[in-house]
């Protein structure tokens, strides 16, 4: 299920050059797995802006999000005390599954903030969980103490060797030998098809795509898997590597 | 209390608002956040005789004051839609509804309304003539008041239901081709559709959607659809369902002086899912500042 309600900013900071991390108070009874997102009305603007929610509790959600454009720029010059209109509770996240008793939490840059809620449900399920977050260079590197501080054996790998291991997050799980039965992941296309080709295990992928509604109505974020068509906002955007066609 | 009553072709409607195919799927969607049998109808998903995908993404982009969308027409085909969405959605709504039919080819048109002409809670056909003519080099239907009126003669033989055709804002002289409808048959008339448009993303130096145009739609058209509502109003004798743009009761209203018995509510669906019920309960009050009594009363009243 999915609300419409407004929620007031509690605190909106700068994490890197260009991503920002907000908590928002309200009503979180609507958002019930990690890796669903909230679709954020922005004065001015015509469509919401989707974004993934981090983390939540009962009166709080945290989002993390990236400037790339005028909406999130927006975003990011607001501040503690401002209210936003939010869409929440949507799309279909990760979710837990008995295949799954060592895990692999796998995040490319901005893709990496719906990992840690995420992270948090497995370790209190009783799992054991390893992250790698991939970036570009050593500057965009951002919540890697936080994962470790929950007990995550975390690794990182930067494109250009300034920070962590040298290369794709690919690298880091085989340099580390890191152990798993099962992953998870949120990142560029790229990354999710890279790390879907290279470990042989089973695991979910969560997608990014432009939206319209962001409930499954408009039809702007369709794609095919082997399971029929899916829409990402809604059927997504966790979908299983095995239904994925790449 | 205010009467906001309207018939369209013996089809009464509670209220005048519509939401407008393609931004409402097939109810389904919107039956979670409220109950949508407060509505006057709704038009479904623009539906092939086959099943398709549609275009590839990215299929949406934002702009000022409205969207571009290039989803082209995914759906199901008529027969799931038959099989499974129909009666599913009654279900959860218990009013006529909209049947919005797309087609490639005269005949493509003709067997979607012949099957959908069977399923009782269809009140009304609303043929999408905005798709191209894959047999006549690919102009779409709704540009030639010829093209337009063969389509509307053919579906109007296959069927009883009213027929209403929904014409594309994207050429010279709509009126002429609202005329050409008219003359063939039709019930009445649906307009506009969205309007062609374009963006460009500056940074990757190409067009933001796959398809390179889509059709733009969104608070931004409003009046031009108001313009062309009160043109082919003032031409023609059936009724005109105004569609483009609009966001709140006072554009319902607005709509309805042009030239509109119902209206339809698209893109504000997709921004706010609660905006066509805002709309319904914001109408009578709006009725009442401006000193309407029945809704029905103001349809064209602009001189």
């Amino acid at each position: 299920m999915y609300k419409n309600d407004i929620y007031k900013i509690a605190s909106n900071e700068r994490l890197t050059d260009s991503v920002w991390r907000m908590v928002l108070e309200g009503d979180t009874r609507w958002i019930v797995r990690p890796g669903q997102f909230v679709n954020i009305a922005l004065e001015g603007k015509y469509l919401r802006r989707p974004i993934s929610v981090s983390d939540y509790d009962q009166k709080s959600i945290t989002l993390i999000y990236k400037v790339v454009g005028e909406g999130t720029e927006q975003m990011s010059r607001m501040h503690e005390g401002q209210t936003l209109d939010l869409l929440t509770g949507l799309g279909n996240g990760f979710w837990l599954t008995d295949k799954c008793r060592k895990a692999l939490l796998v995040g490319g840059g901005v893709g990496v903030p719906p990992l840690y809620n995420l992270a948090r449900t497995l370790l209190a399920s009783g799992r054991e969980v390893s992250v790698v977050l991939g970036f570009n260079t050593r500057d965009e590197v951002f919540y890697e103490e936080e994962f470790r501080r929950l007990g995550c054996r975390v690794e990182v790998s930067t494109v250009d060797g300034s920070y962590g291991v040298k290369g794709f997050v690919t690298t880091a799980i085989k340099e580390k030998a890191l152990d798993f039965d099962y992953f998870y992941s949120c990142g560029p296309l790229p990354m999710l098809k890279a790390l879907s080709d290279a470990v042989e295990q089973d695991g979910q992928l969560s997608f990014e795509e432009r939206m319209g509604c962001g409930f499954g109505a408009c039809m702007g974020c369709s794609c095919k898997t082997k399971y029929g068509n899916k829409r990402i906002c809604k059927d997504g955007p966790v979908l299983e590597k095995g239904e994925v066609i790449w | 209390m205010v009467d906001t009553s309207v018939v369209l072709s013996g089809v009464k409607l509670d209220n005048p608002v519509i939401p407008a195919s393609g931004t409402f799927g097939y109810g389904n969607e919107f039956k979670d956040f409220y109950d949508i049998n407060i509505l006057g109808s709704f038009s479904f998903k623009g539906t092939t005789r086959d099943a398709r995908f549609g275009n590839p993404t990215p299929r949406i982009a934002e702009c000022t004051a409205g969207m571009i969308n290039a989803v082209g027409l995914q759906n199901p085909g008529i027969d799931a839609v038959i099989a499974e969405e129909l009666p599913r959605l009654k279900t959860f709504f218990h009013k006529p509804v909209i049947a919005n039919i797309s087609g490639f080819s005269v005949e493509e048109y003709a067997y979607c309304c012949e099957r959908i002409d069977k399923e009782e809670q269809v009140g009304i056909i609303e043929v999408n003539v905005s798709c191209p003519n894959v047999r006549h080099g690919g102009m779409s239907f709704g540009t030639c008041p010829e093209a337009a009126a063969e389509v509307t003669r053919a579906v109007k033989a296959v069927t009883t239901k009213p027929v209403y055709i929904k014409l594309s804002p994207n050429v010279t002289d709509i009126v002429s081709i609202a005329r050409a409808c008219e003359e063939a048959g039709a019930d009445g008339l649906c307009l506009i559709n969205t309007m062609l448009g374009m963006r460009v993303d500056m940074k990757r130096r190409c067009p933001v959607i796959a398809n390179t145009m889509g059709g733009f739609s969104g608070a931004a058209i409003f009046p031009v659809a108001v313009r062309m509502v009160y043109q082919v109003a003032k031409a023609c004798s059936i009724p005109v369902i105004g569609c483009g743009g609009v966001q709140s009761a006072k554009d319902v209203i607005e709509m309805m002086m042009a030239g509109a018995t119902a209206v339809e509510v698209g893109a504000a669906n997709l921004v706010n899912p609660y905006a066509s019920k805002i709309i319904v309960e914001e109408l009578p009050v709006e009725m009442e500042k401006l000193g309407i009594d029945r809704l029905s009363d103001i349809i064209g009243v602009v001189e």
